[in-house]
């Protein structure tokens, strides 16, 4: 008795080649795919939802992903306590808007109960970690989407688009399991939960470029606007709370736009006069220099920022 | 401070360039340790303009600071270009690559996903990862020591993945002084291994060869008159002209479609689909199954086979293709699409909807090739799971019929596999799974072996005929 699904193979036709997918629609497709294995095979997902733009991709994928149902998991949000007000009235309206249930980390509560301790530069960003475990395993959350994207930094360059981690979150570089073929082998022990990166093939222009084929909405620092600024760290600084200008650094009024969102204390913005989203294609398109690079302090901290914090549980 | 325009290469990226349209081609690096492909990875991407000013920054300080290139050196010269893509500390310490760093770049006539993949044998794990979702692999060679035991290790995963494309590499041209007689040596035993392996001569794959100069440029993207001998297409070249492994595969025309869950809201309708004007009694009792067809293509009113893992086949009709609210009339591989069905069946995740008249039935005897990637060997009489499509099944490991010896190309006897054997095996499945020949179907024809007690991948899998299957005894169900 034969025993395999069997076909006739014919031979290519001009019309069949014609018929491929474009290089947006692949990347679509992919993501909807890992978004669909990860709910199907693990208990208890959750997405991480800053208001950032790739997050905000993510997020429009899911329900892609789920149409015409809901959006089946909550999202995360760890919260820095430095955040653009902005971004956080975003957040708010996007999870009333699509009926998600928000669950935040917050750094300041870590930082009142004096369980983390403020840096000496002021930034959050790294304090993220210890809210997000907490968040992760108060929750029993046994697997977190992040918009993490291999272009955005070479540590992310090298991890697998579903993460291991261990009791701890701490991500092994060394030692990663093999992810062979579209077969995403999510299997984990008690205290172990996975990282599932479902944009890690998109580029920063393949961002942009599905923002404005889907007509996604974003914050609105993501576009040109005016905003008072000052120059630290060869970056422009937003004046805000917790931003503010030494004496000797002069405050002045610029046309600017973010390239990522972030804690307002180490997130720069780039002067830009992007004010819609084809200027901003156009813009990232012809950029000569790396959105990290552009606007976070963070990482400019030592040659191995991001993987240090990602061997420590960081997103 | 300001975002820096380089409005040329905007013009590239987004006006001449049709890249709306283009389609993705991914490729990754093979070869021995040390034959140079972190440094061809880089000078592909520096020379193509796809390094961005402070990533070239950033890697130029480390050069500098680890004394790249000796004194005197400058410009190019002085950048350890495998710096772009060995990222972790314990490569830049060691000056290796453990695991495959990927990248993106776009030219105007092509976007590429590049897997730069370790060459040392303790990583094997990490080149099979990269190669197996390549569309091509560039296999490097020093050319100064020929094929090596790694480049044949490396050459038996490609030719067992089908990788479509491998362009061998003959790099550090420069060392043997472009060397025609050397570079033409290297040329034959790659075309003799070829031959053995059934590389480039089976119909599926192709074998090419280039010499290069990781770390002068030749031949990467330019053609070089420093090897005026060779009259072939530059590296990139290549690259951008290959067709990518759908195309080829897009003659397979039987639908394939396994199902990952069932869209059913039950009147939990999406708010803002609600808000949108989704009219809500249409939906009250959606009912979709949502996966990504791995291959061929299906139109509304085509007949499909249901086929659930220890039931007969059920023949239906698919009454609607559907993608978040637009109504599709038909939809290709490798779309993400929700199908819905003309007979109510019960359709669970796990199962596989396929053109009807096409399918044969489960089968739980599974033959395979394997590529065994873990340093806990594989013994007979072992239990196992085994992940295949959307479904996860115990096995039992009935016997290692043998095991490839490098040397020879040949199958030797074996009853277990050690970490990086390439082996045959037949397994006991639990519940028979829609098994096809990986040969004919790279997606339904491969399969994880994963170890119960920790959940780690032990193997790559490959399903293999029956012994004494006749390719043309067809089931028409
Ligand atoms: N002269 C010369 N040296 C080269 C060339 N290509 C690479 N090298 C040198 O060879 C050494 C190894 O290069 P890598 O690019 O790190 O080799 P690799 O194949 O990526 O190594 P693994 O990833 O660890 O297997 C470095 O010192 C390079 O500078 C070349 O074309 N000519
Ligand atoms: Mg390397």
């Amino acid at each position: 008795m034969s025993t395999f699904l069997t076909e006739e193979p014919t031979q290519v036709t001009e019309a069949a080649v014609s018929t491929r997918l474009s290089s947006l629609d692949t990347l679509e497709s992919e993501a909807i795919h890992i978004i669909r294995e990860v709910v199907a095979e693990f208990e208890k997902p959750a997405l991480l939802f800053s208001g950032g733009k790739d997050s905000v991709v993510m997020l429009h994928l899911a329900t892609k992903a789920f149409w015409p149902g809901k959006v089946p998991f909550p999202v995360l949000h760890v919260d820095t306590g430095h955040n653009f007000p902005e971004v956080i009235d975003f957040r708010d309206r996007t999870v009333e808007r699509l009926g998600l249930k928000l669950v935040v980390g917050s750094v300041q509560e870590f930082i009142d109960r004096g369980e983390l301790a403020e840096r000496a530069d002021g930034t959050r960003n790294p304090l993220q970690t210890v809210p997000l475990l907490d968040a992760i395993q108060s929750n029993k959350f046994d697997a977190v989407f992040g918009g993490g994207r291999r272009d955005e930094d070479k540590a992310r360059a090298k991890e697998r688009i579903l993460s291991l981690r261990d009791e701890f979150g701490q991500w092994d570089p060394r030692n990663q399991r093999p992810e062979l073929w579209n077969l995403y082998n999510g299997r984990h022990t008690v205290g172990q939960h996975v990282r599932a990166f479902p944009i890690s093939n998109w580029t920063e222009l393949d961002v942009w470029r599905y923002i404005e084929r889907e007509n996604i909405e974003l914050p609105g620092l993501y576009y040109a606007h005016d905003r008072e600024v000052f120059a630290r760290d060869g970056m422009w600084r937003a004046v805000g709370e917790v931003s503010q200008p030494r004496p000797d650094e002069e405050v002045i009024t610029k046309t600017v736009r973010y390239r990522t969102v972030g804690d307002m204390s180490c997130t720069g913005a780039v002067e830009s006069a992007a004010a819609t989203v084809r200027d901003v294609v156009i813009e990232v398109a012809a950029s000569t220099i790396t959105e990290r690079g552009a606007t976070r302090a963070d990482d400019r901290i030592s040659e191995a920022a991001m993987e240090d914090r990602k061997k420590d549980g960081y997103f | 401070m300001s975002t820096e325009i380089d409005t040329a290469r905007a013009a590239a990226l987004l006006d001449e360039a049709p890249l709306a349209h283009a389609s993705l081609f991914r490729f990754a690096t093979a070869g021995s340790v040390d034959d140079g492909k972190s440094t061809l990875v880089g000078r592909l991407l520096h020379d193509s303009k796809a390094i961005l000013a402070d990533q070239l920054d950033a890697v130029a300080r480390t050069s500098a600071d680890r004394g790249f290139g000796g004194p005197g050196a400058a410009g190019v010269q002085a950048i350890d270009l495998a710096l772009l893509t060995d990222g972790l500390r314990a490569e830049r310490e060691q000056g290796i690559t453990i695991d495959v760093a990927y990248r993106y770049f776009a030219t105007d006539r092509r976007s590429f996903i590049l897997a730069d993949c370790p060459g040392h044998v303790q990583y094997t794990k990490n080149t099979v990862t990269g190669a197996s979702t390549a569309d091509a692999v560039v296999v490097l060679i020093d050319a100064r020591k020929g094929v090596l035991e790694q480049t044949r290790r490396h050459l038996s995963v490609l030719q067992l993945l089908r990788v479509a494309h491998v362009i061998v590499a003959v790099n550090k041209i420069d060392l043997v002084d472009f060397s025609e007689s050397v570079f033409r040596g290297i040329e034959a035993d790659v075309q003799k291994v070829g031959r053995e392996l059934g590389l480039g001569s089976d119909g599926i794959t192709d074998l090419l060869v280039v010499p290069v100069s990781a770390l002068d440029g030749d031949n990467v993207v330019e053609r070089s008159e420093r090897t005026p001998w060779y009259t072939g297409p530059a590296l990139l070249e290549v690259l951008e002209t290959l067709p990518a492994a759908d195309e080829l595969e897009s003659h397979l025309e039987s639908f394939r479609f396994p199902v990952q869950l069932v869209v059913r809201p039950q009147g939990a309708l999406a708010p803002d689909a609600v808000a949108g004007g989704l009219d809500v009694e249409k939906y009250r009792d959606y009912r979709a199954y949502a996966g990504q067809i791995t291959e061929g293509s299906v139109k509304v009113g085509d007949k499909v086979s249901v086929l659930t893992p220890g039931q007969a086949p059920r023949t239906t009709t698919v009454t609607g293709i559907d993608f978040a609210g637009a109504e599709l009339t038909e939809a290709v591989a490798p779309q993400s699409v929700a199908l819905r069905l003309a007979d109510e069946f019960d359709v669970a995740r796990g199962d596989t909807i396929a053109a009807a008249g096409t399918v044969r039935e489960a089968s739980a005897d599974l033959y395979a090739a394997l590529c065994w990637l873990s340093p806990k060997p594989l013994r007979e009489g072992a239990k196992v799971l085994v992940k295949h499509g959307t479904r996860t099944v115990q096995a039992l490991v009935r016997s290692v019929s043998g095991k490839l010896d490098l040397a020879t190309f040949k199958l030797e006897g074996a009853s277990s596999l050690e970490l990086n054997d390439i082996g045959h095996a037949q397994l006991r499945l639990a519940a028979p799974l829609p098994l096809e020949n990986y040969l004919h179907h790279r997606r339904t024809g491969a399969f994880l072996v994963i170890d119960p007690l920790d959940g780690n991948t032990l193997a790559a899998g490959l399903v293999n005929d029956h012994p004494g299957d006749h390719e043309d005894e067809r089931y028409s169900i």
